[in-house]
Formats: structure tokens, sequence, C-alpha cells
């Protein structure tokens, strides 16, 4: 087991290095963005006097360096700083707003991954007859959609037209009770596990497949074993490292990447938050924001890479 | 050899989009820009699928939509695998630092949100087609090269292989000849599905305002100037979407089947 | 037919139709004279107020990264929840003029250069402190000071001095201006305990509501103040929800989830009016969707190159295709009727001719790009894209280049030569040419250097007979139709919604839309 515990502080002391050089990358890409935070905030209606002061009062005239390391120690004491539009402590905003954002992935998740693993499954056992088809031609249809569409669909078929679910999340609030909250989120949900589940399922399918060829498959079914005990027992443990690389870019992509779910159902989550700080050029939310993002990316990937690790028969007993 | 009918049918459908789109001056009853008609009109002899939401012909607009939608996707997809599925093979042969350096790098790049980092690039580069597929094509090999190295990392383990380095051959065969075979069912998969991500994500970049320029359209853009209508019983918007969503199904349902020769290719079963 | 029989009704109520009208035209409708006269009555108890309940608004524009501050409102939802907690010295009135607030009432010297406002007296702030002129000089002073990041500072800017005497707030000015009451109705100047120099984002004012929750960008929720003044708001309570996406926020009215919303898309507007417990208003205001060239950059500074483009732009066509018809024609100046001392002009019209004409008098223009985006206006790539079409008529090719939405403001709009932008407009004329016509102007959004202007604009300012002053006003708008950089092919309409759980609209509301934000205190909930 030597090795495979030498390989998993590797990943993790990587992740950590990792993190830091995001942070750097983060804030240089920040600087690059054209317009000022001062512009921003005042908009059209900003006169030169008005602009010059803000600048001055907002701290934008010190050096970036010495802004990045005032930030960067502040991390390390748990304080993101304050938002330079709104003068809020980032920490506790961003704070709420990560739970939302967490409250609706993991909703989404557990719809989501699976169903997708149980279709793709399902898929295999079917394969090429009607259900593998309809399952294939269902999922490509509903991922080939943009999501706002589909958002679009469901809000006045499901929401207006028969009121099954409130059309929007507005109902939503972070105190309320889990059944209110549910309710609230009930479509948003929806259109993320449409989104979500093709890709997954997809590659569930493929990746046992492929290992479906292999001899040790032909063994047990020779055994007698039945089709699905075959794919579930053999084939789907042999073939659990692309499928968790998969389920773990989508999990990346609830938590990152919902900012249109977000913005259509009016969902008080992080991708509404860091746009709008992103388009007023407020450089600590953003970089906080993008740190929270980039750590939630590197930590699944980390695990997925552990548990393709661990999975990998001749990885964990090496010759 | 014998076509599956699915297959076939997808083929059809493929070739269709693909030869709409390389003849779509030809094809195209009026012009992409000009506007020859009210807001929304019906279907009618002269539109045969309406006019769009500034009165232009949608079906001349969704003819030289598919072409620009269609090339920049599969530019973007060809460079996307190429780089992705490279890169991931040679960190799974070659293991170790170099392994480390590729794998954190990308992770370095997947780890920013694709929202911040086309708002950075593309706001200080100027948006041109070859920039868009340059920039599509770069942020989504991050994707493939993880996946071409999780499945090459498998394979590398396998006896063949270590056969393969105990002949002695070099890194060129193990890769090509090794685990390039044997890797194409996933590969293939997922090909089909990024294929439908780009045309996805040039109709994203439209609605950041970053994407395709106007008159110039794409299919999702197509969608998105539509989409106010969709409600309320107006159809424009659906008509880009189908095609969207018919081409993906026909380009997938190639990619099974190229999956299943290649799968029979191994001579595991027969 | 119930929706048309409930809109005559109303207009019984609002005494604009008469009984006998309105049973004629009931009759009409095929509805018998007891029903028609039973559902008046039901109507006229409608639209008396009712005192209670929970308005719910879905508002646009706000974004987390606001602030309670009203220096810094800079969108719909900062601006309407400053009006729940907060209040000006002046505001503008329903149907034009002025409304006394916070000043009780207001005089002019004879030369228009000073200005005595007494201040009201027996109002308290939310906090309990009572309303002083200092509060009132010191709200001034947080604007006009040499830090402010306020944005009404511009027109701060003629103040030579301020003081108090008393119960009474008084201005000096530079130079003599007869508007300034209209300056003074400025959504930023709401008036805050010693002007908010403590915490300027408290929401402390001696507005009709008081805030008790705030969540920026998501959600306000607002109590009624009971020692208000006056006699302003009706709900007990007003919750405002940001719902930025157009079609989410039509959802919510449309599923019951919000009772009013504002700016409705034009291009669905006329769908929505037909759903059931939905009306849809329309109100002129002085806002214009515009292409602006920069004068002193070729090839716009050549008057032929501009006035090709005047003449090449089918106004009528863009009207109908962006707006829907929810607006009306502009001419190429910022002002329309909406305006005080209005003088109508000729209007001029789509004419391939005469731009082809003047695009060839004016030699080689070179290749003419014309920067747009999403969010300069609603609809602006496609206006673009309009514009080209009806310029090709006339032999003249235009580039478009779409920029991204983020960073517009600061990076394309008063930067480039040609580029989409839209102007909300201005109570007055003079205020309107004074922030972005006058050669100093710092918002000179089309390079716009012309003497002669400046000084009938500085004339106009000081000149107390209205006459006189309605044809300088004239004169000066045809030096800018005709010499400009402005084209300004439409002003757009307020397109707002709301469903008949309330009740209490008020048509043709000057200002801002939502009955310039007062729609969720006038308004009430229907029993």
């Amino acid at each position: 087991m030597t090795p495979v515990v030498k390989l998993l502080a590797q990943r993790i002391a990587l992740g950590l290095l990792l993190l830091f050089l995001v942070s750097i990358l983060i804030f240089v890409g920040t600087l690059i963005l054209p317009g000022d935070v001062a512009q921003s905030i005042l908009g059209q209606s900003a006169t030169p006097e008005a602009l010059a002061n803000l600048r001055q009062d907002l701290g934008l005239n010190e050096p970036a360096l010495t802004r990045y390391f005032d930030w960067l120690f502040g991390v390390f004491q748990g304080d993101l700083g304050t938002a330079l539009t709104s003068g809020q402590d980032i920490a506790e905003s961003l704070g709420a707003r990560f739970r939302n954002t967490l409250f609706l992935a993991f909703w989404a998740a557990i719809i989501a991954v699976p169903l997708a693993v149980f279709l793709g499954l399902l898929a295999v056992r079917y394969r090429d007859r009607w259900p593998d088809k309809l399952i294939s031609a269902v999922t490509l249809a509903s991922i080939s959609l943009p999501e706002f569409l589909i958002g679009y669909l469901l809000m006045f078929f499901l929401g207006v037209k028969l009121r099954w679910f409130p059309s929007t999340a507005i109902g939503y609030r972070p105190d309320a009770d889990v059944f209110t909250r549910l309710e609230a989120i009930a479509l948003p949900v929806a259109v993320l596990t449409l989104v979500v589940l093709a890709h997954m399922m997809r590659m569930t399918r493929a990746a046992i497949l492929n290992v479906m060829q292999s001899a040790y498959i032909e063994t047990a079914e020779l055994k007698g074993l039945s089709t699905f005990r075959v794919i579930w027992k053999h084939a789907f443990p042999n073939s659990i490292a692309p499928i968790v690389n998969v389920v773990m870019l989508n999990l990346a992509y609830l938590v990152v990447g919902v900012v249109v779910v977000e913005v259509v159902f009016v969902y008080p989550g992080m991708g509404q938050y860091l746009v709008d700080h992103v388009s007023k050029r407020d450089v600590p939310v953003v970089q906080a924001c993008g740190l929270i993002f980039a750590a939630v990316y590197i930590g699944l990937n980390m695990l997925a890479d552990v548990i393709s690790i661990l999975a990998n028969p001749r990885l964990r007993h090496p010759k | 050899m014998r076509i599956p009918i699915a297959a076939l049918i997808g083929l059809i459908l493929t070739a269709f989009y693909f030869l709409m789109a390389i003849f779509a001056p030809l094809l195209a009853p009026y012009g992409m820009a000009e506007v020859v008609g009210g807001v929304w009109e019906p279907s009618s002899d002269a539109h045969l699928l309406g006019t769009d939401n500034i009165g232009r012909d949608l079906l001349s607009r969704m003819i030289y939509g598919g072409r620009t939608t269609i090339f920049i996707a599969t530019a973007a997809t060809i460079l996307s695998f190429t780089t992705g599925s490279v890169l991931g093979f040679i960190a799974a042969v070659l293991g170790g630092w170099a392994d480390q350096v590729l794998s954190r790098f990308v992770d370095l790049l997947m780890s920013i949100p694709t929202l911040i980092f086309a708002l950075v690039v593309l706001s200080v580069m100027p948006v041109t087609v070859p920039v868009l597929i340059l920039v599509m094509g770069l942020l989504d090999s991050t994707r493939v090269y993880r996946l071409a190295r999780a499945v090459a990392v498998d394979i590398e383990v396998m006896d063949f292989v270590e056969a393969a380095r105990l002949r002695g051959e070099g890194y060129r065969w193990i890769i090509f000849r090794e685990i390039l075979p044997n890797a194409l069912s996933p590969l293939v998969a997922e090909m089909g599905l990024r294929f439908i991500f780009m045309v996805l994500f040039v109709s994203t970049l439209s609605f950041l305002g970053l994407g395709v320029q106007p008159p110039q359209a794409d299919w999702g853009g197509i969608v998105k100037e539509n989409a106010d209508g969709i409600v309320y019983g107006i159809g424009a918007a659906l008509y880009p979407a189908v095609a969207i969503a018919t081409l993906a199904i026909s380009v997938n349902l190639v990619a099974d089947w190229v999956l299943n020769r290649t799968t029979s290719l191994k001579g595991g079963r027969g | 037919m119930k929706s048309q029989l409930s809109y005559y009704a109303g207009r019984v109520t609002a005494g604009l139709t008469s009984r006998r009208e309105f049973l004629g035209r009931a009759a009409a409708l095929g509805v018998t004279a007891a029903a028609a006269n039973t559902f008046l009555a039901q109507t006229a108890r409608a639209q008396e107020p009712q005192m209670g309940g929970t308005i719910r608004v879905g508002m646009q524009g706000g974004a987390t990264t606001d602030s309670l501050d009203p220096a810094l409102a800079a969108n719909a939802t900062a601006t309407a929840v400053s009006r729940l907690w907060g209040e000006p010295l002046l505001e503008l009135a329903p149907h034009g003029g002025i409304e006394y607030k916070l000043a009780e009432s207001y005089e002019a010297s004879a030369d228009a250069k000073t200005w005595t406002f007494k201040i009201r007296s027996g109002v308290e702030f939310s906090n309990g402190q009572p309303l002083t002129a200092d509060d009132v000089l010191r709200t001034m002073e947080r604007h006009s000071g040499e830090d402010t990041k306020s944005g009404a500072l511009g027109i701060m800017r003629g103040i030579s001095s301020m003081r108090t005497e008393g119960e009474t707030f008084i201005i000096e000015l530079d130079a003599p201006n007869a508007d300034l009451p209209y300056l003074l109705t400025d959504y930023h100047l709401m008036i805050q305990p010693d002007g908010g120099f403590d915490d300027p984002a408290a929401g402390i004012g001696t507005g009709p509501y008081v805030m008790s929750e705030v969540d920026m960008g998501v959600r306000f929720v607002a109590e009624k103040n009971p020692n208000y003044w006056g006699d302003l708001g009706y709900a007990d309570t007003l919750e405002y929800i940001v719902i930025n996406d157009n079609t989410a926020r039509v959802a919510a009215l449309q599923s019951g989830q919000v009772d009013m919303i504002l700016r409705v898309p034009p291009r669905t507007a006329g769908l929505i009016a037909r759903a059931p417990g939905i009306t849809v208003h329309q109100t002129s205001g002085p806002g214009h969707y515009v292409f602006i060239m920069h004068c002193n950059t070729a090839p716009f500074d050549n008057n032929d190159v501009r006035l090709a483009l005047k003449y090449g732009i089918n106004r009528e066509e863009m009207l109908e295709k962006i707006l829907f018809g929810y607006g009306s024609v502009g001419n190429d100046t910022p002002i329309n009727a909406s305006y005080p001392l209005y003088t109508e002009m000729e209007q001029r019209s789509f004419d391939p001719d005469k731009a082809k004409f003047h695009f060839d008098k004016a030699g080689d223009a070179g290749q003419i790009l014309l920067r747009t985006s999403e969010n300069s206006f609603p609809g602006a790539p496609d206006a673009a894209a309009l514009f080209q079409q009806s310029l090709a008529t006339a032999g003249i090719s235009l580039d478009v280049e779409r920029e991204p939405n983020d960073g517009y403001w600061s990076e394309v709009w008063n930067v480039q030569p040609f580029c989409t932008s839209y102007w909300g407009g201005r109570p007055t004329q003079d205020q309107m040419y004074s922030t972005a016509y006058l050669s100093t102007a710092d918002w000179n959004d089309t390079r716009f250097f012309n003497e002669q202007f400046d000084q009938m604009l500085v004339a106009a300012r000081g000149e107390l007979d209205e006459a006189k002053r309605t044809q300088m006003y004239a004169d000066m708008g045809k030096i800018v139709s005709d010499e400009g950089g402005l084209i300004c092919p439409m002003f757009n309409d307020w397109v707002d919604a709301t469903s008949d759980r309330v009740a209490g609209w008020v048509e043709d509301y000057k200002g801002f839309d939502l009955m310039n934000y007062y729609a969720p205190m006038k308004m009430w909930v229907v029993g």
C-alpha cells in the first residue's frame, strides 16, 4: 500500500500548490480585464472628479503587488476582505451565496448522478435495442438545447401554464424549511439534471462497453451469471476511472458553471454574485470567488484521481 | 460491410448539414442579413420558415448560421482532440514529472471558471473566427486531456504495453500503436458530445457578447435572438434548436457506429 | 371582453369617460345595462384605496454590488429603493411641474441666482431624530464636496455657496438658473441625518417606509413608517425582488409571484397584455435609443457624412421592429414632447437619395464602423443590423462590430467615434443639453463643439420670459439636429405591467418607469 499512500500524499500536496498558483493567475487575469472598478461603479453617470475620488477611496492607486500580498495574508487568517463596491464583508456575503450554490448543486447531483449511471447500465444491458436508442436520443436532445431555452420552456409549461412548480426561485429563503426550499428549486434542479445527464450517461455506457470486451467478462458470462449482474459486479467496477472523471467534471460544473440557470430562475447563488462583481471590476470579490471555484475544482479532481487510483487493481497491487 | 440503419440515418443527416454549410450561398433564398419582411411572420411560400425577430428570412439565416456553427465547432473539436489526446497519452506514457507538470498545468487552466477565462482572453484579443476557434479548442482540450490521460493510464499498466516496452518499442509506437487503438472508444464517444458542447459554447459566447459578429449568426445565437417569442407560440427559436438537436443526435449516431467498429477491431470477441 | 369592460369602467371612475358612454360600450360588448351597472359599482369599490397587505414588485437592474448609499445609486432598483426610505427636497409632480417633499415652499430672487427653501417642520427621521435645515445643508455638502463620489456632483457644480437661516436653506448660484428646482428632484439627493456623513448606506431617512430586510441584488423588504408625515403608502409591506431576466420577470408576474413589474420587453408586451389578469401600461418619457458620432473625428468631422447617416436611417422601421411601437420617432435631438417648452420641428425621414447625395458630396469617407452591444440599449445589435440594411439601399456600406456587454460603458461609449448608446433623459431641456451637448460637458459624447449653441444655452438658462426661452430651445434643437453628432431614431416608452391584485395606476406619470417608482406606494392591494 505504500506507493498508493505516497501517490495520494503527492496529489494533495500538489493540489495545495496548485491553489496558490491559481490565486496568482486569477490576480493577473483580473488586472488584465479592461475598465476599472471606479468607472464601473458609477456607470454612465461618472464625472471625472467623482471617478478620481472614488479611485483614491478604493485604494486603486496602490501598487498591484502590495494589494495582492495584503489580500493573500488576509486569506490565511480567514479574512477575504471587503467588497470595493458595497463595502460588505466578503467572507460573510460570499459564504451565504456559496451555501445556496451547494444546496442547488447537491440536489441536482443527488438526482443526476445515480440516474445517469443507472441509465448508462440500462443502455449497456439493452445495448443496440430500443431502450438504448431511446435513452441515447432523449439525453442527446436535452443536451443540445441551450440551457436558457430548457429553462424558459420548463418555466412556462410547468410554472405558468400548469402551475405545478413556482416559475422562479424567488421564494427561496436560506432560513426556510427544507420543503419550501426544495419546492423553490424544483425547476432549476430539473434543468441542471437535464444538462449534465447525457454526458455522464454516455460515458458510463462507453466505458462499460469498453470493459465488456475483456476476457474475464466472458468468463463471468460463461459461469452463467445474469447480464445485469455481470455488468454491475464485474464491468462497472473496472470502468470506474473514466466514469468518475466525467462525474467530477459535471459536479464541478454544477458548482461553477450554473450562472445561466441562476439568472433565468433568479436564484441567489454564487454565479450571479461573481458575474455582478466581474462586471463591476470588484477585484477582491472576483479573486475570492475564483479561489473558491478553483478549490472546488481542484478538490473534486483530486478526489477523482484518488478514486481512480484506488479503483485500479493494478495500481493498488503493483507487481 | 453493412451499415446499420441508425448509423445510415446519422450519416445522411450529418452529410446533409455539412453540405448545406458548404453550399450555403447557393442554397439560401435570401441574403443572410437582408430584411425582407415583418417581424416573426409565419411560414409562407416566400419564407418557408417565416421571418425572424427583425424580419429577416429565417431559412436563409439558418443555412448561413449552420455554416458558421458547423465550421467553428468542427475546427475547434479537431483542435481540442488532437492537442488534448496527444498530450494526455504522452503524460500517461512518460509518467513521473512530465505527467505531473502537464496534469497540474491542465488542472490550473481548468480550475478557473470558463466564463472568467473567456472574458479575460477575448477582451484582450480581437474577437475573430480564428481566435474563437483557438480559444475554444484550447480551453476544451483540457477536458479531453483529462479523459485521454485517465484512459491511457489504465491501458498503460496492461500486460501488452509492458510487453511492447520490453520489446524496446519507442514512445511513439506505444502511444500510436498500443494505446491509441485501445483508447479510441471512450474518446470517440466523447468526441460526439464535445462537438455539441462546441456548438453550445459558441452560443454561450454570443450570450456574453463575445461570439460571432452580427449580422453573422450561429444557431445558438438565432435561438437567443428569437427566444422571446417561444413562450407565445412563435416557433422561430425552435427551428435552430431542433437543428442543433438533430445534428447532435446524428453526429452521435455516427460516433456510436464508429465506436462499435473500433471495439470489434480490437478483436477481443466476435 | 371582461378586460375591455374593466378598462372602460376604470375610465368612468377616473372621470375620463361618462357613465352613459360606458353603458353604450357595454351594450356593444353584449352586456345588459343591469350587469354593467353592477360591474361599475364593483369597479368603483376596487378603485377606493385600501390599506394593508403586501405588494411585491419585480425589479430590474439591481446587482449584488449595489449600495444603499443614494450617492452611488446608478440603476432602477437602487433608485426605487431609495424612494422608500428617503425623500428629496422636491419631486417631479405626476403630470408636470414640481411637488413639495421636504421643502414646504421655495422662492427665487429676481435674477434666479438666490434660492430659499423652507424646510418642512415636525418631520422625523426613521431613527427618531428630527429633520432640521442643517441636515439638508449637510446632505448637499456630501454630494458637492471636493471628495464626493456622488452621481449628483455634476448638477451641484453651479452652486457657489449654501447656508441655513433658521428653518430655511439657501442656495447661491454662480449664474442664473431658472431650473434649479428640477435639479433638486435628482434621485441621489435623498436627505439623510447629518447628510449621511457617518453612515451613508444606513438607509435612514424620512421616507414613507422603513427598510426591514436588505439583500443587495436579491430582495428588499420595507415596512410602513408609522411616523411618516405625509399620506403616501397604502400597503403595510413592500417587497422588491430583483429579477433581471426579462422572461423570468414576466413569468413571475403571470404566475402570481409578484404583483407588478417594470421594463416589459416591447417585443412581448402585446402578447402579455392578452393574458388574463394582467394590464400593460405604456408611458412616454424622455429616454432615447441613439447612435452617436464624434463630430471631431474623421470621417464624422464632415457634416455631410453625418447628414448622410441621418438620412440613411429608417426611423419608423426601427420603432416598429425594435420597440414594437412602444415609443415614438426621434428627430436627431435629445428632446421630445415630454419636455417642458418643447416645440415641434419638421420631421427628418428616411431618404436614400439624400443620404447618397450627402455621402457622395463628402468624398471618400472610407469604411464606417459602428460599435454596439446588447446592453447599450435592448436590441441594439438588431438596430445596428437594420441601420446597416437601410444604409445599403442608399449605397453606403456600414460595418458593425459587437463589443462585449462587459466594460461597454467604460471602453466604448464616450471613447469610440461611432457607437450605439442610451440616454435616460433629464427633467428639463437645459439639463439635458448641459449634460451632453455643451462644449465643456463631461459627457459630451458626440464631441459637439459649437460656440453659438453654448451661448444660447447659457442665455436660455437665465431667461425668465417663457416665450423667448421656448424660441431659444427651438433654435438650439435645430442646430443639434442639423449639425450635431446625434442620430436619434426613437424615444422609448416605459412599459410596465400590473396584475389585478393591485389597483390605482396613474397614467402618464412624469419621470421614470413604474410611475416614477411611486407605483408601489400609490397603488393598493384589492381586497
